[in-house]
Protein backbone atom coordinates (compact mmCIF):
# COMPACT_ATOMS: atom_id res chain seq x y z
CA UNK A 1 0.00 0.00 0.00
CA UNK A 2 1.58 2.66 -1.29
CA UNK A 3 0.23 4.56 1.58
CA UNK A 4 2.07 3.35 4.07
CA UNK A 5 5.73 4.94 2.36
CA UNK A 6 4.77 7.39 4.92
CA UNK A 7 6.75 7.46 8.04
CA UNK A 8 3.70 8.27 10.16
CA UNK A 9 1.25 6.06 8.90
CA UNK A 10 3.44 3.20 9.46
CA UNK A 11 4.21 4.16 12.74
CA UNK A 12 0.65 4.45 13.38
CA UNK A 13 0.44 0.83 11.61
CA UNK A 14 2.83 -0.48 14.35
CA UNK A 15 1.26 1.05 17.55
CA UNK A 16 -2.61 -0.10 16.45
CA UNK A 17 -1.01 -3.70 15.59
CA UNK A 18 0.42 -3.91 19.02
CA UNK A 19 -2.44 -2.02 20.97
CA UNK A 20 -5.04 -4.35 18.96
CA UNK A 21 -3.29 -7.60 20.56
CA UNK A 22 -2.33 -6.60 24.07
CA UNK A 23 -6.26 -5.03 24.25
CA UNK A 24 -8.41 -7.93 24.16
CA UNK A 25 -5.54 -9.95 25.94
CA UNK A 26 -6.07 -8.05 28.98
CA UNK A 27 -9.91 -7.38 28.38
CA UNK A 28 -10.75 -11.12 28.40
CA UNK A 29 -10.07 -11.09 31.73
CA UNK A 30 -11.91 -7.60 32.62
CA UNK A 31 -14.68 -9.71 30.93
CA UNK A 32 -14.71 -12.51 32.95
CA UNK A 33 -15.28 -10.82 35.95
CA UNK A 34 -18.29 -8.34 34.40
CA UNK A 35 -15.48 -5.61 34.72
CA UNK A 36 -16.36 -4.99 30.97
CA UNK A 37 -16.24 -0.69 31.23
CA UNK A 38 -13.37 -0.38 33.99
CA UNK A 39 -11.12 0.44 31.05
CA UNK A 40 -13.62 3.59 30.65
CA UNK A 41 -13.55 4.99 33.82
CA UNK A 42 -9.18 4.16 34.24
CA UNK A 43 -9.81 6.33 31.02
CA UNK A 44 -11.47 9.11 32.53
CA UNK A 45 -8.86 9.06 35.20
CA UNK A 46 -6.08 9.36 32.70
CA UNK A 47 -7.77 12.21 31.16
CA UNK A 48 -6.85 14.27 34.53
CA UNK A 49 -2.92 12.75 33.85
CA UNK A 50 -2.79 14.20 30.61
CA UNK A 51 -4.64 17.68 31.54
CA UNK A 52 -1.63 17.83 34.59
CA UNK A 53 1.30 17.12 31.72
CA UNK A 54 -0.12 19.46 29.15
CA UNK A 55 -0.62 21.97 32.36
CA UNK A 56 2.56 21.19 33.86
CA UNK A 57 4.77 21.13 30.28
CA UNK A 58 5.67 17.31 31.34
CA UNK A 59 4.59 13.84 29.12
CA UNK A 60 0.89 14.09 29.08
CA UNK A 61 1.42 10.44 28.76
CA UNK A 62 3.60 9.59 32.18
CA UNK A 63 1.27 12.25 33.87
CA UNK A 64 -1.32 9.26 32.47
CA UNK A 65 -0.25 6.22 33.82
CA UNK A 66 0.54 7.73 37.21
CA UNK A 67 -2.95 9.17 36.82
CA UNK A 68 -4.76 5.81 35.44
CA UNK A 69 -3.12 3.24 37.76
CA UNK A 70 -3.72 5.09 41.01
CA UNK A 71 -7.42 5.45 39.69
CA UNK A 72 -7.25 1.64 38.80
CA UNK A 73 -5.94 0.88 42.52
CA UNK A 74 -8.61 3.17 44.09
CA UNK A 75 -11.01 0.89 42.07
CA UNK A 76 -9.73 -2.54 42.55
CA UNK A 77 -9.70 -1.69 46.58
CA UNK A 78 -13.49 -0.21 46.53
CA UNK A 79 -14.44 -3.23 44.66
CA UNK A 80 -12.58 -5.81 47.20
CA UNK A 81 -13.90 -3.98 50.44
CA UNK A 82 -17.66 -3.97 49.37
CA UNK A 83 -19.69 -4.80 45.75
CA UNK A 84 -22.27 -2.41 46.59
CA UNK A 85 -20.50 0.79 46.85
CA UNK A 86 -18.42 -0.03 43.89
CA UNK A 87 -20.50 0.78 41.48
CA UNK A 88 -21.19 4.66 42.70
CA UNK A 89 -17.31 4.85 43.47
CA UNK A 90 -16.82 3.95 39.64
CA UNK A 91 -19.19 7.04 38.81
CA UNK A 92 -17.59 9.26 41.29
CA UNK A 93 -13.86 8.56 39.47
CA UNK A 94 -15.69 8.69 35.72
CA UNK A 95 -16.85 12.08 36.30
CA UNK A 96 -14.38 13.30 38.52
CA UNK A 97 -11.36 12.52 35.97
CA UNK A 98 -12.92 13.52 33.00
CA UNK A 99 -14.00 17.05 34.71
CA UNK A 100 -10.85 17.25 36.29
CA UNK A 101 -8.83 16.85 32.83
CA UNK A 102 -11.05 19.00 31.08
CA UNK A 103 -10.08 21.63 33.76
CA UNK A 104 -6.24 21.21 33.70
CA UNK A 105 -6.15 21.24 30.06
CA UNK A 106 -8.55 24.41 30.20
CA UNK A 107 -5.93 25.78 32.43
CA UNK A 108 -3.31 25.44 30.15
CA UNK A 109 -2.47 27.22 26.72
CA UNK A 110 -2.91 23.94 25.04
CA UNK A 111 -5.73 24.23 22.54
CA UNK A 112 -8.94 22.32 22.09
CA UNK A 113 -7.04 19.81 19.44
CA UNK A 114 -4.54 18.95 21.73
CA UNK A 115 -7.71 17.64 24.35
CA UNK A 116 -9.42 16.12 21.04
CA UNK A 117 -6.34 14.39 20.17
CA UNK A 118 -6.61 12.11 23.94
CA UNK A 119 -10.57 11.90 23.79
CA UNK A 120 -10.81 10.85 20.45
CA UNK A 121 -7.32 9.31 19.18
CA UNK A 122 -4.39 10.44 17.24
CA UNK A 123 -3.04 7.84 15.90
CA UNK A 124 -0.98 9.37 12.90
CA UNK A 125 0.60 11.74 14.68
CA UNK A 126 2.95 9.38 16.99
CA UNK A 127 6.19 10.06 17.10
CA UNK A 128 9.11 7.71 17.18
CA UNK A 129 9.48 7.46 21.11
CA UNK A 130 5.69 7.28 21.61
CA UNK A 131 5.96 4.24 19.49
CA UNK A 132 8.96 3.09 21.70
CA UNK A 133 6.72 3.50 24.83
CA UNK A 134 3.83 1.58 23.30
CA UNK A 135 5.78 -1.22 22.08
CA UNK A 136 7.66 -1.55 25.52
CA UNK A 137 4.56 -1.00 27.66
CA UNK A 138 2.21 -3.58 25.02
CA UNK A 139 4.47 -6.21 24.80
CA UNK A 140 5.04 -6.23 29.01
CA UNK A 141 1.06 -6.55 29.16
CA UNK A 142 0.66 -8.97 26.50
CA UNK A 143 4.01 -11.41 28.33
CA UNK A 144 2.09 -10.78 31.68
CA UNK A 145 -1.64 -12.22 30.63
CA UNK A 146 -0.35 -14.94 28.57
CA UNK A 147 2.49 -15.61 31.17
CA UNK A 148 -0.01 -15.57 34.01
CA UNK A 149 -3.13 -16.76 32.19
CA UNK A 150 -3.79 -20.23 34.48
CA UNK A 151 -3.61 -17.77 37.37
CA UNK A 152 -5.47 -15.06 36.41
CA UNK A 153 -7.88 -17.02 34.94
CA UNK A 154 -8.51 -19.13 38.45
CA UNK A 155 -8.83 -15.97 39.97
CA UNK A 156 -11.20 -14.19 37.46
CA UNK A 157 -13.61 -17.35 37.79
CA UNK A 158 -13.94 -18.25 40.92
CA UNK A 159 -11.93 -15.73 43.48
CA UNK A 160 -13.05 -17.92 46.82
CA UNK A 161 -11.40 -21.11 45.09
CA UNK A 162 -8.03 -19.03 44.32
CA UNK A 163 -8.20 -17.67 47.84
CA UNK A 164 -8.28 -21.32 48.91
CA UNK A 165 -5.41 -22.26 46.73
CA UNK A 166 -3.05 -19.88 48.60
CA UNK A 167 -2.82 -17.75 45.09
CA UNK A 168 -1.59 -14.05 45.66
CA UNK A 169 -4.85 -12.95 44.98
CA UNK A 170 -4.78 -9.29 46.36
CA UNK A 171 -1.59 -9.35 44.03
CA UNK A 172 -3.57 -10.80 40.82
CA UNK A 173 -6.15 -8.05 41.38
CA UNK A 174 -3.71 -4.99 41.54
CA UNK A 175 -1.76 -6.50 38.87
CA UNK A 176 -4.61 -6.74 36.87
CA UNK A 177 -5.51 -3.05 38.06
CA UNK A 178 -2.56 -1.86 37.39
CA UNK A 179 -2.34 -3.35 33.92
CA UNK A 180 -5.66 -1.88 33.00
CA UNK A 181 -4.43 1.44 33.91
CA UNK A 182 -1.18 1.00 31.13
CA UNK A 183 -2.88 -0.46 28.57
CA UNK A 184 -6.10 2.72 28.34
CA UNK A 185 -2.76 5.12 28.40
CA UNK A 186 -1.27 3.14 25.49
CA UNK A 187 -4.37 2.54 23.83
CA UNK A 188 -5.39 6.37 24.47
CA UNK A 189 -3.42 7.28 21.79
CA UNK A 190 -4.82 5.23 19.11
CA UNK A 191 -8.26 5.31 20.17
CA UNK A 192 -9.07 7.79 22.28
CA UNK A 193 -10.26 7.77 26.20
CA UNK A 194 -13.67 7.44 24.83
CA UNK A 195 -13.07 4.81 22.23
CA UNK A 196 -10.82 2.68 24.92
CA UNK A 197 -13.22 0.28 26.14
CA UNK A 198 -14.21 -1.23 22.67
CA UNK A 199 -10.39 -2.76 22.02
CA UNK A 200 -10.66 -4.32 25.29
CA UNK A 201 -14.22 -5.53 25.44
CA UNK A 202 -15.55 -5.93 21.41
CA UNK A 203 -13.09 -8.36 20.25
CA UNK A 204 -13.66 -10.68 23.40
CA UNK A 205 -17.49 -10.48 22.83
CA UNK A 206 -16.91 -11.44 19.11
CA UNK A 207 -14.98 -14.45 20.07
CA UNK A 208 -16.85 -15.84 22.58
CA UNK A 209 -19.45 -16.49 20.10
CA UNK A 210 -18.09 -19.09 18.53
CA UNK A 211 -15.23 -20.47 20.76
CA UNK A 212 -16.10 -23.16 23.68
CA UNK A 213 -12.81 -22.51 25.82
CA UNK A 214 -11.49 -19.88 27.76
CA UNK A 215 -7.64 -20.08 25.93
CA UNK A 216 -9.41 -20.26 22.59
CA UNK A 217 -11.24 -17.07 23.19
CA UNK A 218 -8.12 -15.49 24.28
CA UNK A 219 -6.38 -17.02 20.99
CA UNK A 220 -9.37 -15.58 18.83
CA UNK A 221 -10.16 -12.46 20.32
CA UNK A 222 -6.62 -11.05 19.94
CA UNK A 223 -6.69 -12.34 16.01
CA UNK A 224 -9.75 -10.25 16.09
CA UNK A 225 -8.24 -7.39 17.79
CA UNK A 226 -4.81 -7.53 15.00
CA UNK A 227 -7.53 -7.84 12.28
CA UNK A 228 -9.81 -4.62 13.55
CA UNK A 229 -6.40 -2.91 14.07
CA UNK A 230 -5.21 -3.27 10.99
CA UNK A 231 -7.86 -3.21 8.62
CA UNK A 232 -8.85 0.16 10.53
CA UNK A 233 -5.50 2.23 9.70
CA UNK A 234 -5.97 0.63 6.00
CA UNK A 235 -9.16 2.23 5.83
CA UNK A 236 -8.19 5.21 7.54
CA UNK A 237 -5.33 5.88 4.91
CA UNK A 238 -7.58 4.66 1.92
CA UNK A 239 -10.29 6.59 2.40
CA UNK A 240 -8.82 9.24 5.29
CA UNK A 241 -11.34 8.53 8.01
CA UNK A 242 -10.61 9.02 11.46
CA UNK A 243 -8.12 6.10 12.13
CA UNK A 244 -9.38 5.46 16.18
CA UNK A 245 -12.74 5.29 15.35
CA UNK A 246 -12.08 3.03 11.99
CA UNK A 247 -10.62 0.38 13.94
CA UNK A 248 -13.26 0.44 16.69
CA UNK A 249 -15.90 0.23 13.63
CA UNK A 250 -14.43 -2.13 11.99
CA UNK A 251 -14.36 -4.35 15.42
CA UNK A 252 -17.66 -3.37 15.66
CA UNK A 253 -19.13 -4.81 12.26
CA UNK A 254 -17.26 -8.06 12.92
CA UNK A 255 -18.65 -8.30 16.21
CA UNK A 256 -22.37 -8.36 13.81
CA UNK A 257 -20.68 -10.54 10.95
CA UNK A 258 -20.03 -13.13 13.65
CA UNK A 259 -22.99 -13.24 15.53
CA UNK A 260 -25.22 -13.75 12.39
CA UNK A 261 -23.10 -16.19 11.38
CA UNK A 262 -23.17 -18.22 14.30
CA UNK A 263 -26.43 -17.49 14.80
CA UNK A 264 -26.99 -18.70 10.99
CA UNK A 265 -24.73 -21.92 11.65
CA UNK A 266 -26.54 -22.86 14.88
CA UNK A 267 -30.08 -22.80 13.05
CA UNK A 268 -28.29 -24.67 10.07
CA UNK A 269 -27.25 -27.28 12.30
CA UNK A 270 -30.66 -27.63 13.93
CA UNK A 271 -32.61 -28.02 10.82
CA UNK A 272 -30.09 -31.04 10.19
CA UNK A 273 -31.09 -34.26 10.91
CA UNK A 274 -29.62 -35.65 14.00
CA UNK A 275 -27.63 -38.41 12.38
CA UNK A 276 -28.93 -42.03 14.50
CA UNK A 277 -25.73 -43.58 16.50
CA UNK A 278 -25.41 -46.69 14.44
CA UNK A 279 -27.24 -46.89 11.26
CA UNK A 280 -29.07 -50.11 10.91
CA UNK A 281 -27.19 -51.73 7.43
CA UNK A 282 -29.21 -50.80 4.31
CA UNK A 283 -31.87 -53.54 3.26
CA UNK A 284 -30.48 -53.05 -0.87
CA UNK A 285 -27.27 -51.41 -2.11
CA UNK A 286 -27.49 -49.65 -5.14
CA UNK A 287 -24.67 -49.73 -7.16
CA UNK A 288 -23.77 -47.18 -9.96
CA UNK A 289 -24.27 -43.39 -10.24
CA UNK B 1 -3.34 -42.85 63.46
CA UNK B 2 -4.89 -39.72 64.90
CA UNK B 3 -3.35 -36.40 63.36
CA UNK B 4 -5.31 -33.30 63.59
CA UNK B 5 -6.11 -32.21 60.52
CA UNK B 6 -8.73 -29.38 61.28
CA UNK B 7 -9.58 -27.97 64.90
CA UNK B 8 -11.62 -24.81 65.69
CA UNK B 9 -11.48 -23.38 68.93
CA UNK B 10 -14.28 -21.75 70.53
CA UNK B 11 -15.09 -20.00 67.09
CA UNK B 12 -17.03 -16.88 67.01
CA UNK B 13 -17.89 -15.21 63.73
CA UNK B 14 -20.59 -12.67 63.11
CA UNK B 15 -21.81 -10.93 59.97
CA UNK B 16 -22.25 -6.84 60.40
CA UNK B 17 -22.55 -7.77 64.36
CA UNK B 18 -24.82 -10.32 64.26
CA UNK B 19 -23.67 -13.25 65.65
CA UNK B 20 -24.14 -16.33 63.13
CA UNK B 21 -21.40 -18.81 64.60
CA UNK B 22 -21.72 -18.55 68.64
CA UNK B 23 -19.15 -20.92 70.01
CA UNK B 24 -17.86 -23.75 68.37
CA UNK B 25 -15.50 -26.44 68.74
CA UNK B 26 -14.47 -29.41 66.51
CA UNK B 27 -12.11 -31.35 65.41
CA UNK B 28 -11.85 -33.72 62.45
CA UNK B 29 -8.51 -35.81 62.61
CA UNK B 30 -7.05 -37.64 59.83
CA UNK B 31 -9.35 -40.19 57.92
CA UNK B 32 -12.52 -39.10 58.96
CA UNK B 33 -15.23 -38.48 57.25
CA UNK B 34 -17.39 -35.75 58.79
CA UNK B 35 -20.79 -34.26 58.12
CA UNK B 36 -21.75 -31.28 59.05
CA UNK B 37 -26.13 -30.74 59.36
CA UNK B 38 -28.35 -28.16 60.04
CA UNK B 39 -31.48 -26.40 58.93
CA UNK B 40 -30.81 -23.12 56.70
CA UNK B 41 -29.25 -20.28 58.14
CA UNK B 42 -27.63 -22.43 61.08
CA UNK B 43 -24.44 -21.35 60.00
CA UNK B 44 -22.75 -24.79 59.02
CA UNK B 45 -21.47 -22.91 55.35
CA UNK B 46 -20.21 -20.39 57.51
CA UNK B 47 -18.27 -23.10 59.81
CA UNK B 48 -16.66 -24.10 56.94
CA UNK B 49 -16.21 -20.76 55.15
CA UNK B 50 -14.06 -19.95 58.39
CA UNK B 51 -12.07 -23.03 58.73
CA UNK B 52 -11.03 -21.90 55.12
CA UNK B 53 -9.97 -18.07 56.11
CA UNK B 54 -13.12 -17.00 53.84
CA UNK B 55 -14.77 -15.87 56.75
CA UNK B 56 -12.88 -13.85 59.40
CA UNK B 57 -12.96 -15.62 63.09
CA UNK B 58 -14.54 -12.65 65.79
CA UNK B 59 -12.80 -14.82 68.60
CA UNK B 60 -11.49 -18.25 69.13
CA UNK B 61 -9.22 -19.84 66.37
CA UNK B 62 -8.21 -22.18 63.78
CA UNK B 63 -5.70 -24.69 63.48
CA UNK B 64 -4.90 -26.52 59.95
CA UNK B 65 -2.48 -29.44 59.75
CA UNK B 66 -1.14 -28.72 63.18
CA UNK B 67 -0.73 -24.75 62.37
CA UNK B 68 -2.52 -22.11 63.23
CA UNK B 69 -4.95 -20.90 60.24
CA UNK B 70 -3.06 -17.65 60.05
CA UNK B 71 0.42 -18.88 59.45
CA UNK B 72 -0.81 -21.87 57.42
CA UNK B 73 0.74 -22.12 53.80
CA UNK B 74 0.37 -25.91 52.68
CA UNK B 75 -2.71 -24.86 50.63
CA UNK B 76 -2.48 -27.94 48.10
CA UNK B 77 -3.14 -29.63 51.44
CA UNK B 78 -6.76 -29.04 50.66
CA UNK B 79 -8.98 -29.48 47.89
CA UNK B 80 -12.43 -26.78 48.59
CA UNK B 81 -15.27 -27.55 46.75
CA UNK B 82 -18.04 -24.82 46.83
CA UNK B 83 -21.49 -24.57 46.80
CA UNK B 84 -22.03 -23.95 43.00
CA UNK B 85 -20.01 -22.32 40.16
CA UNK B 86 -19.52 -18.89 39.68
CA UNK B 87 -22.55 -17.30 38.24
CA UNK B 88 -21.03 -18.01 34.27
CA UNK B 89 -19.26 -14.52 33.06
CA UNK B 90 -19.80 -15.04 29.64
CA UNK B 91 -16.23 -16.40 28.53
CA UNK B 92 -16.85 -19.44 27.75
CA UNK B 93 -14.18 -22.42 29.57
CA UNK B 94 -14.00 -25.45 29.16
CA UNK B 95 -14.68 -28.37 31.92
CA UNK B 96 -10.61 -29.20 31.55
CA UNK B 97 -9.83 -25.53 31.97
CA UNK B 98 -11.29 -25.19 35.23
CA UNK B 99 -10.40 -28.31 36.41
CA UNK B 100 -6.84 -27.26 35.80
CA UNK B 101 -7.13 -24.42 38.14
CA UNK B 102 -7.13 -26.82 40.70
CA UNK B 103 -2.88 -27.54 39.90
CA UNK B 104 -2.57 -23.69 41.08
CA UNK B 105 -1.94 -24.53 44.65
CA UNK B 106 0.76 -27.01 43.76
CA UNK B 107 2.06 -25.58 40.71
CA UNK B 108 2.09 -21.94 41.71
CA UNK B 109 1.55 -18.81 39.93
CA UNK B 110 4.49 -18.72 37.77
CA UNK B 111 5.24 -22.28 36.27
CA UNK B 112 3.21 -23.06 33.40
CA UNK B 113 1.39 -26.09 33.21
CA UNK B 114 3.53 -29.28 33.02
CA UNK B 115 2.86 -33.26 31.72
CA UNK B 116 2.11 -34.43 35.54
CA UNK B 117 -1.19 -31.04 35.95
CA UNK B 118 -2.46 -32.91 32.66
CA UNK B 119 -2.32 -35.77 33.96
CA UNK B 120 -3.78 -35.16 37.42
CA UNK B 121 -6.77 -33.25 35.79
CA UNK B 122 -7.62 -36.51 33.02
CA UNK B 123 -7.62 -39.00 36.11
CA UNK B 124 -9.59 -36.10 38.36
CA UNK B 125 -12.36 -36.19 35.58
CA UNK B 126 -11.80 -39.92 35.10
CA UNK B 127 -12.94 -40.24 39.16
CA UNK B 128 -16.03 -37.96 38.50
CA UNK B 129 -16.68 -39.74 35.36
CA UNK B 130 -16.74 -36.63 33.17
CA UNK B 131 -14.00 -37.94 30.76
CA UNK B 132 -15.80 -37.24 27.79
CA UNK B 133 -16.72 -33.73 28.87
CA UNK B 134 -13.40 -32.32 28.91
CA UNK B 135 -13.14 -29.98 25.97
CA UNK B 136 -17.19 -28.76 26.31
CA UNK B 137 -17.96 -25.24 27.74
CA UNK B 138 -18.99 -26.04 31.50
CA UNK B 139 -22.09 -23.93 30.83
CA UNK B 140 -23.38 -26.83 29.00
CA UNK B 141 -23.49 -28.97 31.57
CA UNK B 142 -25.69 -29.55 33.81
CA UNK B 143 -26.50 -28.79 37.73
CA UNK B 144 -25.26 -32.45 38.46
CA UNK B 145 -22.20 -32.27 36.09
CA UNK B 146 -21.05 -28.66 37.25
CA UNK B 147 -20.95 -29.89 40.65
CA UNK B 148 -18.79 -33.01 39.72
CA UNK B 149 -16.62 -30.30 37.65
CA UNK B 150 -15.78 -28.79 40.74
CA UNK B 151 -15.06 -31.69 42.75
CA UNK B 152 -12.78 -32.74 39.91
CA UNK B 153 -10.99 -29.60 40.42
CA UNK B 154 -10.66 -29.92 44.29
CA UNK B 155 -9.34 -33.46 43.46
CA UNK B 156 -7.01 -32.42 40.35
CA UNK B 157 -4.60 -31.48 43.25
CA UNK B 158 -4.45 -34.76 45.23
CA UNK B 159 -5.31 -33.06 48.54
CA UNK B 160 -5.28 -34.76 51.76
CA UNK B 161 -8.44 -32.85 52.85
CA UNK B 162 -11.85 -32.57 50.93
CA UNK B 163 -13.83 -29.04 51.92
CA UNK B 164 -17.57 -29.54 50.67
CA UNK B 165 -19.83 -27.36 50.92
CA UNK B 166 -23.42 -28.74 49.92
CA UNK B 167 -21.96 -31.00 47.38
CA UNK B 168 -25.49 -32.68 46.21
CA UNK B 169 -28.27 -29.42 46.64
CA UNK B 170 -29.35 -29.81 43.12
CA UNK B 171 -27.83 -32.27 42.15
CA UNK B 172 -29.94 -35.24 39.74
CA UNK B 173 -29.31 -38.79 41.21
CA UNK B 174 -26.79 -39.86 38.28
CA UNK B 175 -24.68 -37.17 39.63
CA UNK B 176 -24.73 -37.73 43.16
CA UNK B 177 -23.83 -41.58 42.76
CA UNK B 178 -20.86 -40.60 40.46
CA UNK B 179 -20.08 -38.03 43.22
CA UNK B 180 -20.64 -40.70 45.83
CA UNK B 181 -17.95 -42.95 43.82
CA UNK B 182 -15.45 -39.94 43.63
CA UNK B 183 -15.51 -39.24 47.50
CA UNK B 184 -15.48 -43.23 48.37
CA UNK B 185 -12.12 -43.52 45.99
CA UNK B 186 -10.85 -40.85 47.89
CA UNK B 187 -11.47 -41.53 50.96
CA UNK B 188 -10.37 -45.59 50.76
CA UNK B 189 -7.07 -43.55 49.92
CA UNK B 190 -6.83 -42.12 53.38
CA UNK B 191 -8.40 -39.46 52.42
CA UNK B 192 -9.87 -36.84 55.31
CA UNK B 193 -13.39 -35.28 54.36
CA UNK B 194 -15.47 -31.98 56.17
CA UNK B 195 -18.90 -31.63 53.99
CA UNK B 196 -21.87 -29.83 54.92
CA UNK B 197 -24.79 -31.09 53.65
CA UNK B 198 -28.38 -30.23 53.86
CA UNK B 199 -29.28 -34.18 52.83
CA UNK B 200 -26.91 -36.74 52.82
CA UNK B 201 -28.86 -38.89 50.25
CA UNK B 202 -26.24 -41.47 48.53
CA UNK B 203 -22.92 -40.37 50.94
CA UNK B 204 -24.44 -41.09 54.13
CA UNK B 205 -22.76 -44.64 54.18
CA UNK B 206 -19.71 -42.75 54.25
CA UNK B 207 -19.70 -40.22 56.83
CA UNK B 208 -17.98 -41.27 60.32
CA UNK B 209 -19.18 -38.88 62.36
CA UNK B 210 -22.26 -35.97 62.18
CA UNK B 211 -21.88 -32.92 63.57
CA UNK B 212 -25.52 -30.78 63.82
CA UNK B 213 -24.79 -26.89 64.19
CA UNK B 214 -28.25 -25.07 65.59
CA UNK B 215 -28.22 -21.41 66.16
CA UNK B 216 -24.29 -21.12 65.92
CA UNK B 217 -23.90 -23.67 68.21
CA UNK B 218 -23.20 -27.33 68.20
CA UNK B 219 -26.16 -29.17 68.78
CA UNK B 220 -25.06 -33.13 68.38
CA UNK B 221 -21.45 -34.33 67.40
CA UNK B 222 -21.12 -38.16 67.13
CA UNK B 223 -22.92 -40.89 65.06
CA UNK B 224 -25.34 -39.94 62.41
CA UNK B 225 -28.29 -39.23 63.59
CA UNK B 226 -32.11 -41.03 62.05
CA UNK B 227 -34.07 -38.65 60.81
CA UNK B 228 -36.50 -37.02 63.37
CA UNK B 229 -39.98 -35.47 63.92
CA UNK B 230 -42.00 -35.52 60.61
CA UNK B 231 -39.10 -35.95 58.54
CA UNK B 232 -38.96 -39.19 59.22
CA UNK B 233 -42.65 -40.45 58.83
CA UNK B 234 -42.74 -43.02 56.23
CA UNK B 235 -44.98 -41.19 53.82
CA UNK B 236 -43.15 -37.70 54.32
CA UNK B 237 -42.55 -36.58 50.39
CA UNK B 238 -39.33 -34.14 51.66
CA UNK B 239 -39.35 -31.86 48.35
CA UNK B 240 -36.84 -29.04 48.04
CA UNK B 241 -36.86 -26.36 45.85
CA UNK B 242 -33.45 -27.01 44.81
CA UNK B 243 -33.56 -30.62 45.79
CA UNK B 244 -33.47 -33.87 43.98
CA UNK B 245 -37.44 -34.96 43.54
CA UNK B 246 -37.27 -38.05 45.88
CA UNK B 247 -37.14 -38.12 49.83
CA UNK B 248 -33.40 -39.05 50.48
CA UNK B 249 -32.01 -38.89 54.38
CA UNK B 250 -33.38 -36.07 55.71
CA UNK B 251 -32.37 -33.58 59.07
CA UNK B 252 -34.14 -31.36 61.22
CA UNK B 253 -32.75 -30.11 64.10
CA UNK B 254 -34.20 -31.27 67.01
Amino acid sequence: MSLFQYDFMLRALVGALIIGLAAPALGIYLVQRRLALIGDGIGHVALTGVGAGLLFQTSPVIMAVIAATAGAIVIELIRERGRTSGDLALALLFYGGIAGGVVLVGLSDSTNANLNAYLFGALTTTSREDLVTIAVLGVAVLAAMIALRPALFAVCHDEEYARVSGLPVRALNLLLAVTTAITVTIAMRAVGVLLISALMVVPVATAQQVTRGFRATMAAAMALGLFAAGAGIWMAAVANTAPGASVVVLAIASFIVVTLLAAGWRRLRRARPVPAPAPEPHEVVLHGS
Amino acid sequence: MTTEVISVAHGVVGYDGRPVLRDVSLTVTAGEVVAILGANGSGKSTLIRAVLGLVPLSAGSVTLFGRPARRFRQWHRIGYVPQRLGAGSGVPATVAEVVASGRLARRGVLRPPGRADREAVAEALRAVGLADRAKDPVATLSGGQQQRTLIARALAGRPELLVLDEPTAGVDAASQEAFAGALRAFVDDGGTVLLVAHELGPLRPLISRAVVVHQGFIAHDGAVPDPAGHHAAPDHDHVHPHGPEEPAGLWSTR
